[in-house]
């Protein structure tokens, strides 16, 4: 499967941020979505995984491929992290989580509640979500925030791992990820301009 | 799905989970209005059924914010939307859930408490079958306020207005059902409003509730 993405155009609470973004995405391939705070991202990664619908353009891949990783990790304080674990990966119909266990190094904190973690082995908790979601396409928003750089490493063993299976990643990160065969996209020259005739009309209507 | 009924199963009876609290407040509340009213037998029985439907209403209400509030916050909402649930599920489940860790110990308790209102001997089975069929629409109901008022910080007041009025029908119903049961009478007419009312929401509100969701989401 290939992800093709032509002309989209992305909103945030009513106003346009990004417009005529488009690329193309082979299996096996990392898309690293660069640009400064605000600028649209994750508006860009919440479209992409269908949590928003898009201003304009169009996207063709498989809706049921996406794996998406917000800021938040979706863990529960209350299970442990092997709870946390089994609870996605039986959402997504399947068993297995030790390999993704191993691949974050969290074998040691296997039956601590998820509430008293780290925030780094919260995030790292949260990357191994994706793991066990067995789905093709990444879909990631700053996924290295309080990861120190041993674990960021082990990131980027995971994702490369992920690729060399035929998978797929759009990442967004202000960091070096360690991931050179990635393509990069920077979506800062992306920036909608809003037209100005209409925001004029907008005002006079309240004057 | 039934890994997301465990998960909140598992969730309620852990610390903060929340299990109970709602039937603590029953409790309470009918053990206020029996002291409030006093030692006056005949008047508790009249009222019993009344008390008893309101007390069991807002103890539902009492814990309908956490149903989708505590999920957005962690951010599993967001992925719960990506995974290959249908929303519609996931709303079900959620009312499900709530019905389990709050209607069904109302129900179990109601003709416990019902005892301290000297409620009359023939009202227990039909206060008891009332409630039965009642609180599952009270699960549901909530469960589109809470969806309604997910993104809303602050969003408990706002929801318990607009969900209070969409419980008047099964108030009226159900209060009418251990009313007459409690006087010997036929209870035929109310009993299937009720049974109506319960399995119209059922039918049509998961929808309703996963189509504001996928708004809130935005």
């Amino acid at each position: 499967m290939e992800m093709k993405v032509t002309d989209l155009a992305v909103a945030r609470g009513g106003v346009p941020l990004l417009a005529g973004v488009s690329f193309t995405l082979a299996p096996g391939r990392a898309l690293i979505l660069r640009g400064p705070n605000g600028s649209g991202k994750t508006t860009l990664l919440r479209a992409l995984a269908g949590l928003q619908p898009p201003l304009a353009g169009e996207m063709s891949f498989d809706r049921e491929a996406v794996a998406y990783g917000g800021h938040a990790d979706g863990l529960k304080a209350q299970m442990t992290v092997t709870e946390n674990l089994t609870f996605w990966a039986a959402v997504h119909g399947l068993r297995e989580i030790d390999p993704a266990l191993t691949a974050f190094d969290l074998e040691g904190l296997r039956d601590r509640l998820a509430g008293t973690l780290s925030a780094g082995q919260k995030r790292r908790l949260g990357l191994a979500r994706l793991m066990v979601t067995g789905r093709p396409l990444w879909l990631l928003d700053e996924p290295t925030v309080s990861l120190d750089t041993a674990s960021v490493g082990l990131f980027a063993e995971a994702v490369r791992g992920h690729l060399a299976r035929g998978g797929m990643a759009v990442i967004a990160t202000h960091i070096e990820l360690g991931l050179p065969e990635a393509e990069v996209l920077d979506v800062g020259p992306l920036k909608a301009v809003l037209p100005a005739a209409q925001l004029d009309d907008f005002d006079e209507a309240f004057l | 799905m039934i890994a997301l009924l465990t998960r909140d199963l598992k969730l309620a009876v852990r610390a903060g989970g929340g299990f109970g609290l709602g039937l603590a407040f029953f409790l309470i509340l009918v053990a206020l209005v029996a002291f409030g009213v006093g030692p006056e037998s005949a008047l508790l029985a009249r009222i019993a059924p009344g008390i008893l439907w309101v007390g069991a209403l807002l103890a539902c209400l009492l814990s309908l914010d956490r149903i989708f509030a505590l999920d957005r916050e962690d951010g599993s909402l967001d992925l719960l939307a990506t995974a290959p649930l249908p929303m519609e599920g996931i709303v079900t489940v959620k009312a499900l859930a709530h019905w389990i860790t709050t209607g069904l110990p109302l129900v179990v308790a109601a003709p416990l408490l019902a005892l301290m209102l000297s409620l009359p001997g023939e009202g227990y089975l039909w206060l008891f079958l009332s409630l039965l069929l009642g609180t599952p629409a009270l699960s549901v109901l909530g469960t589109f306020g809470a969806a309604l008022t997910v993104g809303l910080k602050r969003g408990g007041l706002l929801m318990s207005l607009i969900v209070l009025p969409l419980y008047v029908p099964t108030l009226i119903f159900g209060a009418e059902v251990a009313r007459r049961g409690a006087g010997g009478l036929s209870v035929e007419v109310p009993l299937l409003l009720l049974a109506g009312i319960t399995c119209a929401t059922l039918a049509l509100l998961p929808f309703a509730s996963a189509a504001v969701l996928r708004v809130n989401l935005r």
